[in-house]
């Protein structure tokens, strides 16, 4: 069992709050992204897991164990840091060796835990190192390896023990942008070829979405939404989650519910937008909401009911993003490369699909639901 | 071209400006170097290469003979002898208290700064106040300590026992700072890594923290082994020498042959410290160097 258990965690550093009642499970086996803003405690959260840190209030528990107060060392994790924290007098091999001196562990053979012996200690070396492609350089030391190199080092000492949990903090985020793609891919082969819980932090939401069972969104301490990146991504709980997840981000436009010929509508500045039937239960009429709704999901239709001037057209190869200024608020219009991009500065109607509309309490900054349906 | 010559075309290039500020530029601290180490070498070595007359009253050339006459004699022998005793004694309790205190003083707690600043403070203090404190502590007539034979100062067996504490103690605000230094400019991230590791206090100390902190070691190697070479005042002050000269390191040697008649042999002495100090410096920095890390 490697299933991971936050519950109820609290973490302060004197005055201020790290993270805040913080409840989270992980599952046995699973990709958790912690996903957030940098300073919304998610590597607090993570090195609570790790033992680095004690919680000032709640439990740990890794599988059935809850591990408050246990050393880092005696939970059968392991960590890779986003400097890699290699230890750089020792050469390649001395560094993936180092966690097998210390701990009792399973022998290949079977048999109760104990410590390795020599012989047994470089079989595993030799394991690790040649499953990530470092045989050639075990004899070296980490000053003289490439950022890619050392970070697949710290893959090496981490997985050469084989935890029941590994933890990564942002261990791409040092890589350039080529190696950072390819790296991913590897990761993702790499946890399913292990079959072990994986819990990587990271404020990069593409790594999120793309390597993730499940994703954690946090922000200032807190647990904002819990799900699958497609289910964050189609259904964020709140103006946060929404604001944060998408790039370019989501289109948000601050709006007065009215009741216009027996239909709710949004009334945005001189605007108004018909709300989906099924939210005349959750929203009143004057209340103030926030109508969110993605690039993708904005149409130029001439007949639109959103008006405004262009104020930009940035093409990207693949795609191009027409910025349109509507009522005080600039919009973002994704279109295909293939489209023909109207000219800045002239007037223009938009539509949202009706479908991908997204309404949230300007108060609460909460999601009201019934949202888009999801099929 | 010299820059005379170049005056006397009456226009400079601006090659010959520029080097014209910048012989200005170095003139002071030229003159200074001059004066203060040039010119006493030079004197050092003038009187390194004469000796005295039978009747005492003049110098006659002797050349590089006073060499070995002097760096043989029973005199020079003593002295190294009782110097490189007085590194040991110094030298590897100074550097293992200061390493000890910085360790302990490592850590985030509350009031860590005012035991930072104690441990430190002996920086602050001169050597004079350093021997008159220990005269205070091991002299055998009023010190406290004055009757502890390991340090006892009456006795030639444990003199330089005595007057190290003197120098260990001076020495230990240095080493601290320094230790502790090196021990704050460490990653956090490879002090994690090696707990998550399983590496106990101990095992991190030496697998992680010694070799990180190498060269920061090796540089308080040299400076006290030098510091140690040079020692004079805690003697001059603890014991003047005694008993029977079981104090008097090289340098004490040398200073006590300033007069006329014994000069030379100081200069002799002098110019076998130099080399003495040069030697152990060069093998410290290529033998050690061999075993230090000094990170990416």
């Amino acid at each position: 069992m490697s299933s991971v258990a936050l519950r109820g965690v609290s973490k302060k550093f004197g005055d201020s709050v790290a993270v805040d009642d913080f409840s989270l499970e992980v599952f046995d086996c699973e990709f958790l992204v912690l996903l957030g803003p940098s300073g919304c405690g998610k590597s607090t959260a993570l090195r609570m897991i790790a033992g680095l840190e004690e919680p000032s209030v709640g439990t740990v528990s890794i599988g059935d164990e809850v591990v408050n107060g246990v050393d880092p060392g005696r939970r059968d994790v392991a960590m890779v840091f986003q400097s890699y924290a290699l230890y750089p007098h020792m050469t390649v091999y001395k560094n993936i060796e180092a966690p097998l001196l210390t701990r009792p562990m399973e022998p290949t053979d079977g048999g109760p835990a104990r410590k390795l012996g020599p012989s047994e200690r470089t079989v595993r070396v030799q394991e690790a190192a040649a499953t990530l492609g470092l045989t050639d350089y075990l004899s070296r030391k980490p000053g003289a390896l490439s950022g890619g190199q050392r970070q697949r080092v710290a893959l090496a000492r981490a997985i050469v023990r084989r935890p029941r949990v590994f933890l990564m903090d942002e261990p791409l985020s040092n890589l350039d942008a080529k190696l950072r793609t390819q790296t991913r891919l590897e990761l993702v082969e790499l946890w399913r070829r292990l079959g072990t819980t994986f819990v990587y932090v990271t404020h990069d939401q593409v790594e999120a979405m793309t390597m993730a069972t499940r994703v954690a969104v946090m922000a200032a301490g807190r647990l904002q939404q819990l799900g699958a990146p497609q289910e964050v991504y189609e259904r964020p709980a709140n103006l946060f989650v929404a604001r944060f997840i998408g790039s370019p981000p989501m289109n948000t436009l601050d709006a007065t519910v009215r009741q216009l010929d027996g239909q709710l509508v949004a009334s945005i500045g001189e605007s108004t937008l018909v709300l989906p039937a099924g939210l005349s239960d959750s929203v009143v009429v004057d209340q103030r909401v926030v109508i969110g709704v993605r690039p993708e999901h904005l149409i130029v239709h001439q007949e639109g009911p959103l008006q405004g001037i262009v104020r930009s057209v940035e093409l990207l190869g693949h795609e191009q993003h027409v910025i349109v200024e509507v009522s005080e608020h600039l919009l973002v219009v994704r279109q295909d490369s293939s489209s023909v991009a109207p000219a800045v500065g002239s007037g223009i109607r938009l539509t949202p699909d009706p479908d991908q509309l997204h309404v949230f309490d300007q108060s609460t900054e909460n999601r009201i639901d019934p949202g888009p349906v999801i099929p | 071209m010299t820059i005379a010559g170049a005056a006397t075309r009456g226009r400079r290039s601006p090659r010959g400006r520029e080097a014209l500020l910048a012989y200005g530029l170095i003139a002071p601290a030229f003159i200074i170097l001059a004066v203060f180490s040039f010119y006493p070498l030079y004197r050092l070595f003038r009187f390194a290469l004469y000796r005295p007359n039978r009747f005492g009253t003049g110098e006659r050339y002797v050349g590089w003979s006073n060499l070995p006459k002097v760096l043989g004699g029973d005199e020079f022998q003593s002295g190294l002898w009782i110097t490189l005793k007085y590194v040991l004694y110094t030298v590897p309790p100074g550097l293992a208290l200061g390493l000890l205190l910085a360790l302990a003083a490592n850590r985030r707690l509350r009031g860590i700064k005012i035991f930072q600043t104690i441990f430190s403070s002996t920086v602050a203090s001169s050597v004079a106040v350093a021997s008159v404190v220990f005269f205070g502590l091991v002299n055998p007539e009023i010190g406290k300590f004055g009757r502890v034979a390991f340090i006892d100062l009456s006795s030639s067996d444990s003199a330089l026992r005595g007057v190290a504490l003197s120098s260990i103690w001076q020495n230990m605000g240095l080493t601290f700072v320094i230790v502790l230094a090196g021990l704050q400019a460490l990653p956090d991230e490879v002090l994690e890594a090696s707990r998550i590791d399983g590496f106990g206090p101990i095992r991190r100390l030496f697998r992680v923290i010694l070799p990180m902190i190498s060269p920061t070691l090796l540089f308080l190697v040299v400076v006290l082994v030098i510091f140690a070479f040079q020692s004079f005042a805690p003697m001059e002050f603890l014991t003047g020498g005694g008993p029977a000269g079981s104090t008097e390191t090289l340098v004490f040697k040398i200073f006590r042959r300033q007069e006329f008649g014994r000069i030379n042999e100081g200069a002799v002495m002098s110019l076998g410290l130099f080399g003495l100090t040069f030697a152990v410096t060069l093998l410290q920095l290529t033998v050690l160097n061999r075993r230090i890390h000094y990170g990416n």
